[in-house]
């Protein structure tokens, strides 16, 4: 129940931005964000609205467990 | 002469004499369409006729990459094409709503005129009414499509053969994309246009070096999913395709990830699928790629004789699923 | 796309589903909450790599699925007002209601029309003053922020002809509603972008007073892989705990700021959901000081909705206590084309999903 992308932001005025999923743009607000998100970074985007901001580091580590072979 | 179409220019007095001949003929014009008359007469080569007809209701009428002008010539031209006809010429008919912008009027012929000329397949007739305001979204577009099937050529859905290779001619998603991106509410920026354009070239070369071909159809509305259902369907036979070896550019992807849409029921104009024996494949798939609109061209999977009336397909990180045709109307969703 | 393809990596997903496999000795049965995890199991083709002793259901993740007829009736009933622009998320508009479906209706002349973002139906909103545009807001707390924003923005442009039919529901307590019930299930997958506003642990009584384990995973092939490896790994423990797999999008205790926008704005009702009746506190709807925009004002009647049809099975499929194939109606009376409930009609429905992509 919750369609979110990873979208890199862009452009940025205010509390609205660009962001983009590649080659497709999208005006989206910045609005709903905990902490602040600026032109270079990545936010989860939720039916207009970026909801997170993504720690690079964090999808790092998340990354790095995964790769582990279990006994 | 006025700026828009009124219901006198439909009712078959001057007003619609002066359209036929200062509007439409501008546009399209050879020998057949300036005798005006009631039908127009044709002399073909002796063999089967193929004869197919199609509406067009797109909304919206302008797109990023066409009209429903060109849009409907190619449509006609492909319906041709895929049965392995030499499409000979079409008509086009059209239903304008009362208050159409002439200059709209303009554009939709210019495009009939340029995809016509592009395919080498004239308008010999064609009809125009126009309705009230509200009883028709601009414009509707009829084209009918007279062709020859070569002797010898067999092309159809129920064809289809255990052991066939499925040879899809470039990138799925194209057209939807382009013109679901213009529609209000769900705007996005992306430089994608509508793949259509005729394939009659592309499938003259693929009959230059096989007659073998037994099935082919462009996946239109409902994507690729769904013809191949069809064909599946229709031949009594399963397909399995490898979602690695499916063309996406990375755009309709992108764009399909944020409005929730499967790329394998998004609408294609300008591309086609066909089933060929496997000693062909290579044959067929070499000769596509040196052609304009099949250079993208890839073999995505293989007929079988398990599952029959299924297309299951092999997903891009090692897991099986099945590709049903598509229920209903294809619709973004946020959740 | 970035933070979106290394998560899809085929030998990632490999050595994900080898670990899986390895881990799981015993036969558990899980549930993954959330539709769009429905979705993307199947559309991965995740279920032909799980261990033939790991069986997963879908549950009631699904707000078009849970979604009562009543409160779709409503959003109907305002389809056929005067001057009325329905807007919404398209999701909503293939699911019948007791006659029909907004599509249906605006098959009939009814204006409806599908927004991606609710600051599109306020901006439609501005552009048709003489028009009453009515939003008919569903989703999970995920989206509820942005109905709640979408709100503020009317009333800061002063708009009079903007209205929210708030039809979002909240996860928790039909987790816990759920439990309450009974049902077998052993593990929860927990929904990613639900946690990405309220966090994880919302959760914890799921994992310490149910003693069902809870990992909050995100929606690409690994991440819903790993989740199932962290859940499995859990019972074989003999743990019960929250995890969070989704690090990359989940902050432990939620998203402070939407969550103050949500409670600005919203108040917590009950509500009822296709399956499970009336649950507490269940649902959202517009505080006092917003009623101006409150559609529910325009709704001045009782309206009485159909019951489900005879055989309609979506309450035990929605709670995971059977699968679609066990429904009499599935596949035969009951298809995308006729749907008979709405776990067929959403795209994210259980029922939709084994149709279209079936069953392994």
């Amino acid at each position: 129940m919750c369609l979110a992308i990873p979208a890199l932001i862009v452009e940025k005025h205010g509390n609205l931005a660009k962001a983009s999923i590649g080659a497709v743009l999208r005006e989206i607000s910045l609005e709903l964000i905990d902490r602040p998100a600026d032109v270079g970074d990545y936010v989860l985007l939720h039916a207009g609205f970026a909801i997170h901001k993504i720690e690079k580091e964090e999808a790092e580590e998340t990354l790095r467990i995964m790769r582990e072979v279990l006994e | 002469m006025d700026q828009v179409i009124r219901l006198s220019h439909g009712s078959g007095g001057e007003a619609s004499r002066r359209l036929v001949e200062e509007i439409v003929h501008t546009y399209l014009d050879n020998d057949v369409i300036r005798r005006l008359d009631d039908s127009a007469v044709l002399v073909l080569e002796p063999g089967r006729i193929a004869f197919t007809t199609d509406s067009y209701v797109v909304d919206p009428i302008f797109f990023p990459g066409g009209d429903i002008g060109g849009l409907a010539v190619n449509g006609t031209v492909n319906d041709l094409s895929m049965v392995g006809a030499s499409p000979v010429a079409i008509t086009l008919s059209l239903i304008l709503e009362e208050g159409l912008p002439l200059a709209s009027l303009r554009r939709i012929l210019e495009s009939v005129r340029a995809a016509s000329a592009e395919a080498g397949v004239p308008v010999v007739g064609g009809d125009t009414k126009v309705v009230g305001k509200g009883s028709a979204d601009l414009v509707f577009v009829n084209t009918s499509g007279i062709g020859v099937v070569p002797a010898g050529v067999d092309i159809s859905s129920s064809n289809a053969s255990p052991g066939d290779v499925v040879i899809l001619s470039g990138s799925i998603g194209d057209h939807g994309i382009a013109v679901l991106s213009k529609r209000q509410g769900i705007d996005f920026e992306t430089d994608l246009v509508s793949d259509t354009a005729p394939l009659n070239g592309l499938v003259a070369a693929m009959l230059g070096v096989t007659n073998s071909i037994h099935a082919m159809r462009d996946p239109t509305r409902g994507g690729l999913a769904s013809t191949l259902n069809e064909i599946a369907e229709r031949s009594g036979v399963g397909i399995v395709v490898e979602e690695s070896a499916v063309p996406v550019r990375p755009a309709v992807a992108e764009a399909c990830e944020l409005l929730g849409l499967d790329v394998f029921y998004v609408a294609n104009e300008g591309k086609l699928v066909a089933f060929v024996p496997a000693e062909e494949a290579n044959a067929v798939l070499g000769v596509m790629r040196g052609t304009r609109y099949g250079e993208g061209s890839s073999a995505i999977g293989r007929v079988v004789g398990d599952h029959p009336g299924m297309v299951v397909l092999n997903t891009s990180v090692g897991g099986r699923r099945i590709l049903s045709p598509l229920s209903g109307e294809l619709l973004p969703r946020i959740c | 796309m970035k933070f979106a393809s290394e998560f899809r990596d085929p030998a990632l997903v490999r050595t994900i589903t080898l670990n899986l496999r390895k881990a799981c000795r015993g036969r558990w049965k899980l549930m993954e909450f959330c539709g769009t995890h429905t979705v993307a199991i199947f559309r991965y083709g995740l279920r032909s790599l799980l261990p033939e002793n790991l069986i997963l259901v879908s549950g009631p993740g699904c707000p078009v699925c849970v979604t009562p007829k009543a409160e779709l009736d409503r959003a109907i009933y305002l389809s056929g007002l005067d001057s009325s622009v329905i807007a919404t998320y398209g999701d909503l508009v293939k699911v019948p209601g007791s006659e029909m479906s907004l599509a249906e209706k605006r098959a009939r002349g009814a204006d409806v029309r599908v927004v991606y973002s609710s600051y599109d139906a306020v901006a439609l909103a501005e552009r048709l003053p003489d028009k009453r545009v009515f939003f008919v807001a569903i989703g999970f707390e995920t989206t509820a922020p942005s109905t709640a924003a979408a709100v503020i923005r009317a009333e800061a442009l002063g708009l009079r002809n903007f209205f929210v039919l708030s039809l979002h529901k909240r996860t928790p307590p039909v987790l816990e509603a759920l439990l309450k019930r009974g049902t077998s299930v052993e593990g929860f997958v927990c929904p990613g972008h639900v946690s990405a506003i309220i966090g994880a642990a919302p959760f914890e009584p799921v994992a310490s007073h149910w003693r069902r384990p809870c990992v909050v995973s995100g929606f690409e092939p690994s991440d819903v892989l790993q989740a199932l490896l962290m859940l499995v790994r859990q019972l074989e423990d003999g743990r019960s705990e929250v995890e969070v797999e989704y690090a990359r999008g989940v902050p432990y205790h939620g998203n402070r700021n939407a969550l103050k926008l949500m409670d600005q704005v919203f108040t917590v009702t009950a509500s009822e959901w296709r399956g499970l009746g009336e649950v507490e506190a269940s649902g959202l709807r517009l505080r006092e000081a917003f009623s101006p925009f409150d559609a529910s004002a325009f709704i001045d009647r009782d309206i009485v909705s159909l019951p489900d049809p005879p055989g309609c099975r979506c309450g035990d499929v929605l709670r995971g206590d059977i699968s679609p194939s066990e429904c009499a109606l599935f596949r035969k009376n009951c298809t995308p084309e006729n749907p008979v409930g709405p776990c067929m009609v959403s795209s994210e429905g259980s029922c939709a999903t084994h149709y279209l992509y079936g069953d392994r």
